[in-house]
Parts: structure tokens; sequence; C-alpha cells
């Protein structure tokens, strides 16, 4: 037979002490600490859904290509077959969710053409670049150049 | 079977510890646990950036890009990603152990291209850096934030809890590399995620969607039939400040030793 100690009740309320924090611990815990947290690691997975559920803006080329097959074929031919369509054209998710709601804005032909063939010291040598002032005489680029072949 | 106190104790307590042992092994099975987000396993990737230097022509669509994709501030100072100017003047026959300073310049983070310099150096060699988060694996800006809001993902992208970001800017001074700054509009920390909206849809990032000579290139280290590892098996690769041992994941090309 289990001998009881003396003054067994101090030990009794010590330990029911001790439960009680336990318990207070735990419900603490479970209300601060976020559903699923070091799950995946010492973060919150949530955060990685909040991030993932952002709205798109650039809609990739493949979205052009399924409506725009003809400018498609003639970009794939060319120079400029590397350039992705909103490159120049700008973000258009919009336009790929309603192409008749929002439509792409007309571009300066030569702000955009001198972003990448303004003559600059820094650009690599292989890269085509003129003195558009000089070589233009003020004309805009599509005068002579089609920005989906482009020709020297 | 009766027990004295001394055998009592000692028995409790090993059985006690080995509770803690079971409980902490079982921790470690759990936090190895995959989890599956629908349509996107992040355990299945590792994703790093492979930067053409060379490539480079300093048009600035990257940095267009990612303001309009990622709802950024127009000011400069805060970008997600911006292009470096570095130019560097030629040594100087009379004095060749001087040190060669470097010219950096990034107007309007380069988001409007380059105007010519204002004072060319004669002789120099001039080339464009693309700067962006370099998603460290030993990221210095998650081991200090104090509330755990920044973390490395398991698909190797460093993202920001913005639920739980105090805006302390901790990490905008730790990061070595200059990439996070806070969003006036939140005040909570902002910075590259990779286009983490577009990556776990199959799409690229917005800046090597526009990027007219693909200067820049995202890729799944996990995957082995990603270009990326014959690129990174071709060519001489160097990241920013190895020294730092952060375990940068953007892999520059052709990277002088002047790039800080």
């Amino acid at each position: 037979m289990l001998r009881v100690p003396r003054d067994a009740e101090h030990l009794l309320r010590l330990a029911l002490l001790f439960a009680a924090g336990i318990v207070v611990f735990l419900v603490v815990r479970s209300l601060l600490v976020p559903a699923g947290f070091g799950e995946l690691g010492h973060f919150r997975p949530g955060a990685i859904l909040a991030n993932q559920q952002k709205p798109l803006h650039f809609a990739g080329r493949a979205a052009c290509d399924d409506c725009h097959a003809e400018n498609a074929t003639t970009l794939a031919a060319s120079r400029h077959a590397k350039i992705g369509c909103e490159s120049c054209h700008g973000p258009l998710a919009a336009h790929v969710a309603d192409p008749d709601a929002t439509k792409p804005a007309k571009l300066d032909a030569v702000e955009l053409c001198s972003r990448c063939h303004a003559e600059l010291p820094s650009r690599p040598k292989k890269q085509p670049q003129v003195e558009i002032v000089a070589h233009s005489e003020g004309e805009s680029c599509t005068e002579c150049h089609e920005a989906h072949d482009p020709t020297p | 079977m009766s027990l004295d106190r001394r055998e009592f104790l000692a028995q409790g307590t090993f059985y006690l510890m080995l509770t803690g042992a079971a409980s902490e092994a079982w921790s470690f099975i759990e936090a190895g646990k995959p989890q599956e987000a629908p349509g996107y396993n992040v355990q299945e990737h590792w994703w790093a950036m492979f930067i053409d230097v060379e490539a480079c022509i300093g048009c600035g669509r990257c940095v267009d890009a990612c303001k309009l994709e990622n709802d950024v501030p127009d000011e400069a100072w805060f970008s997600r990603t911006w292009v470096e100017r570095y130019t560097i003047p030629p040594p100087d026959p009379l004095h060749p152990k001087r040190e060669l300073l470097p010219i950096v310049d990034s107007p309007n983070g380069g988001r409007n291209g380059f105007p010519p310099l204002e004072h060319p150096v004669e002789g120099a060699k001039s080339f464009f850096v693309p700067k962006l988060c370099n998603h460290c694996a030993h990221s210095p800006c998650v081991q200090v934030c104090p509330v755990g809001a920044t973390f490395e993902s398991p698909d190797g992208v460093v993202l920001v809890d913005k639920t739980y970001c105090i805006g302390c800017r901790y990490c905008v001074q730790a990061c070595p590399y200059g990439c996070r700054f806070i969003d006036p509009r939140t005040n909570t920390v902002d910075k590259c995620t990779l286009c983490y909206h577009r990556i776990t849809k199959g799409l690229t990032t917005a800046c090597c969607e526009v990027c007219p000579t693909q200067a820049r290139l995202l890729g799944d280290l996990r995957n082995p039939a990603d270009p990326i590892h014959e690129l990174l098996r071709t060519h001489k690769v160097q990241v920013l400040k190895p020294n730092l041992a952060t375990g940068s994941k953007a892999y520059y090309n052709g990277l002088d030793a002047a790039v800080r």
C-alpha cells in the first residue's frame, strides 16, 4: 500500500497550481499561434497563400499568341523574336480577360525604340545602337522600320 | 508492487524525460510533413535567378514592369528591382596602385532608361547591373526579424507576412543588398517576392517576361530540365558579396569585382 507522505496536501496544491499554469499556457498559446504555424517552417502558411493571391497585370506571351497568331508568327521569325509582347505594349492582363473593355495604348515609337537602340557607351557592343537624332532626322522610327520584323 | 519515494522520483523523472524526447522527435516529423497548396507544391521548387550583366542593355523595362505588376510606389527609392550603371575609370599608368572607384548612377532606378553620362569618362569601362532581392538561402533579413514576419519559404523565396510585420526596419538595415523598403501606404516592409503570384501559376516573373535580351532568367533549381542548369554549368557565375555567405541565389554572369 502506498504510504501517504506527511503534509501531502501541500504537494497536491503545488501540483494543482502547476497543472492550472500549464492549462493557461496551452489556452493562451492556442489563441496566439496562428493556424498551421510551423507546418512548413517558422512562419504562417497563410502568408504564402497571401503572396500567391495577388492579381496579375502581365498576362505573359502565351496569352497574346492565342489571339494574335499572325503577329506572333511574324515576330517569331524576326530579330525581335525573343522580346515579349508586353515588353513594348505594356501590362495587358486586363485586355486578355476582356479584350473589348481594355485596349492596348498607342505606343510612342521613338521613346520605346531609343530605350534599347539609342547609342550609349554602357550598352554591350553586340546591341545595335544608333545616334537617334542624327539617324532619324526627326522622323518616327516606324516610318522605315517595322517593329515586329525589324531590319537594320 | 510498491515503490519507495526515491524509486518513484527516479522512475517518474525518467518517464517524464522520455515524453519530452518523444514530443521533440514528433515535432521534427511534423515539421517535415509536406503541405500541398492547390496546384503548386512549395516543396518541389527552389527558385533562383540567372542575370547576365553582359546582355543587359539598360532599357529599364524590368523596373517599369515590376512597379506595374506589383503595385510598387512610383518613387525610385521604393524599388523592388532597379538597374545600376557602373562606369569604372581606366587605370592610371602613373599610379597603378590606386584603387579605381566606380561611378554608379541609377536615374529613377533606371525605370526610364539611361541618358548619356553628364560627365563622360574617357576610356572608361561601363556596364549595367540589374539588382533585385537575392533570395538568400541564409538570409540576414530573416535572421533579424524580431516577430518572425519575414521568412524563407520552402521553395527558396524570401517572403514577408504583412499581417505580422511591425515595420521596425531591422530587415531594411540588415539586407546587404539594399533590397527592402517600407511601403509608405501600409508602413510594413516590402520587397521582391520573385513575383510569387506569377511563378506559382507557371508564369515567369514580370521582369523576366519583359526583358528584351534575356539578361534575366528565372530558374527552378529543383527541376532538372530547367535551362538554368545549363547556363550555370557553361558560364562563370558569381553572386554579390560572396564574402557574406548569404547563400544568394541571384547568379550573375560577367560580374565585375567593382560591383557591390
